[in-house]
């Protein structure tokens, strides 16, 4: 086991590793720019080093920096966390060649999963279902002559996709040619300026889906398991809001069947560590297709935990020292339910813009079936530099309408003062009809116009 | 004629400028883009009228409170 770990992130999910270092006594070592001196994880570090210009690029993205932090505290592994440096293959080679172990897949397994229409090539060439579309990339004009054929032959409305983005971004639907048309470009001209890659693809754009994932762990033996399923079809602009696991719509032969394609997956990558598959699941159809593969752990990872008992991060450092799963796919087994929400600094009442201001008061919810992985406190100043994501708020139930009314009764308890926070959409959000039965689709918010009931509901007094 | 002034409702960076001085702009038109915590916010203009002080540049840092842009009202 290592004897010190570099956690090369921020907010709670730093404030997590260095939980469980603690737990497992590895020394942990943080590192933090100019605008994070005062976060909650730099309380509970063993050690913390300096980056400097709290500018991502100047900091949590800076690999020079980062590298030397970890020679200088001889730490042995590095946790990437989620976002940041997670997914950069660069990062993990350069790793690799200094000899420090990344806490997460091999470089080659990274390659493999991105760029997405490489993943999405290898997959349908092995006979797991991908939705209709475009084989390889599209690059050039006489790709793009063939993009128009293939939508025509799968049948309008298609969705074209950046092959280097992430978060959704870049992507838009088409319901004609002449859309089609200006899709394309303006996927063309983001993917080079934002991702420096031009190429992407079109699949026919399912209109009633959720989007529905599977944790899948591996060692280096090879053992491979997936764990549980997660749903996260309430989206805002294709940031995950609300996500519960399991899945609503499924049934133990589904998910074994689906579970079992992950792990074909992560076989086809030679993947090691925590891989989270993602699935489109077609609600007309009741078929699943491919989307993509996360090469990290989620954001929502915790719902798996609650599910299972599995503590993921320890898992993750367990695999990364070597060690092996200890556990069979016949050992895991789904206990009740439990529904994560994400608490952001935002303003739901103003178009969600954020809020980055002091914490005056931050008093939260306890009690039975509750969990809260903060990254903030009271007196705390969030940086405007980073995401909103101020906590991860989860219940826990035995069934799913327990774990509602567990969260419902979590969110009512949570005070917090000086930052404005999306709460009163989450409270919305879980009251609302199709929520509560369970067939909401990746459209829910937008279709339920959960935002001007809001509104309408402040204006009338409603909340506060 | 009244006078518009635009500050910036949250602390971030400014990534763009739409208008110059001189400029007419219209009601809901974009004036600049503030970017905070990770989110692209464009700062839209309440009224329609003439920019005639712009005092941010791309790049720049600004706090809550702080002025953007003033618009002389039509």
């Amino acid at each position: 086991m290592f004897n010190k770990i570099l956690v090369a992130n921020r907010g709670e999910i730093a404030l997590r590793a260095i939980r469980e270092c603690r737990e497992m006594g590895i020394g942990s070592v943080a590192m933090y720019s100019d605008a994070d001196a005062d976060a909650l994880f730099m309380k509970h570090a063993d050690e913390a080093f300096p980056l400097g210009d709290p500018e991502p690029a100047a900091s949590y993205l800076n690999m020079d920096k980062i590298f030397d932090i970890a020679d200088k505290s001889k730490a042995e592994a590095i946790y990437p966390g989620y976002g940041f440096l997670a997914e950069n293959p660069q990062f993990v080679e350069a790793c690799e060649s200094r000899g420090i172990e990344f806490i997460g897949p091999p470089s080659k397994s990274m390659h493999a999963a991105k760029p997405k229409h490489k993943s999405r090539d290898l997959m349908k060439s092995h006979g797991i279902p991908v939705s209709p579309g475009s084989d390889g990339a599209i690059e050039d004009e006489s790709d793009m002559a063939k993009a128009f054929e293939i939508a025509e032959g799968i049948g309008y409305p298609v969705i074209v996709k950046p092959s280097g983005a992430g978060g959704g971004i870049g992507m838009k639907v088409a319901n004609s040619k002449e859309e089609l048309e200006g899709a394309m470009g303006y996927a063309k001209s983001l993917g080079s300026e934002t991702f420096g890659l031009a190429a992407f693809y079109l699949e026919k754009y399912v209109t009633h889906a959720k989007h529905i994932e599977f944790q899948v762990m591996a060692d280096k033996k090879g053992n491979t398991v997936y764990v549980s399923d997660r749903e996260c079809s309430v989206q805002r602009r294709y940031q995950k809001l609300i996500e519960e696991a399991p899945s609503p719509v499924m049934t133990p032969e589904l998910r074994r069947e689906m579970g079992d394609t992950a792990v074909q997956i992560a076989k086809l990558l030679n993947y090691v560590n925590a891989l989270t598959v993602e699935f489109i699941y077609d609600m007309d159809e009741k078929k699943y297709y491919f989307n993509e593969c996360n090469t990290r752990l989620q954001v929502e990872h915790p719902l798996t935990e609650l599910l299972t008992g599995l503590n993921l991060v320890k898992e993750q450092i367990r695999i990364a020292a070597g060690e092996e799963l200890g556990y069979s796919q016949d050992d895991i087994q789904l206990r009740g339910w439990s529904i994560e929400c994400r608490i952001n600094a935002e303003d739901p009442f103003m178009n969600f813009m954020p809020a980055p201001a002091k914490i005056e008061a931050w008093d939260p919810p306890g009690g039975f079936g509750v969990r809260l992985d903060a990254g903030v406190y009271a007196g705390y100043t969030m940086p405007f530099y980073y995401d909103p994501l101020a906590a991860k708020l989860l219940s826990w139930g035995n069934t799913r309408e327990e774990a509602v009314a567990t969260m419902k009764r979590a969110l009512k308890e949570f005070h917090i003062e000086g930052i404005k926070t999306n709460i009163p959409f989450h409270l919305v959000a879980l009251d609302n009809e199709v929520f509560r039965n369970g067939d909401y689709t990746t459209h829910f918010v937008d279709e339920q116009k959960l935002v001007k009931q809001l509104r309408e509901m402040k204006k009338a007094g409603e909340i506060a | 004629m009244s006078q518009e002034v635009i500050e910036a409702p949250i602390p971030g960076k400014i990534v763009s400028v739409s208008v110059s001085v001189g400029d007419t702009v219209e009601e809901d038109g974009e004036l600049c883009v503030l970017q905070s915590m990770k989110m692209q916010n464009p700062i839209l203009s309440p009224v329609d009228g003439k920019v005639v002080e712009v005092k941010i540049a791309p790049e720049q840092t600004v706090e809550t409170g702080d002025v953007l842009i003033v618009i002389e009202e039509d």
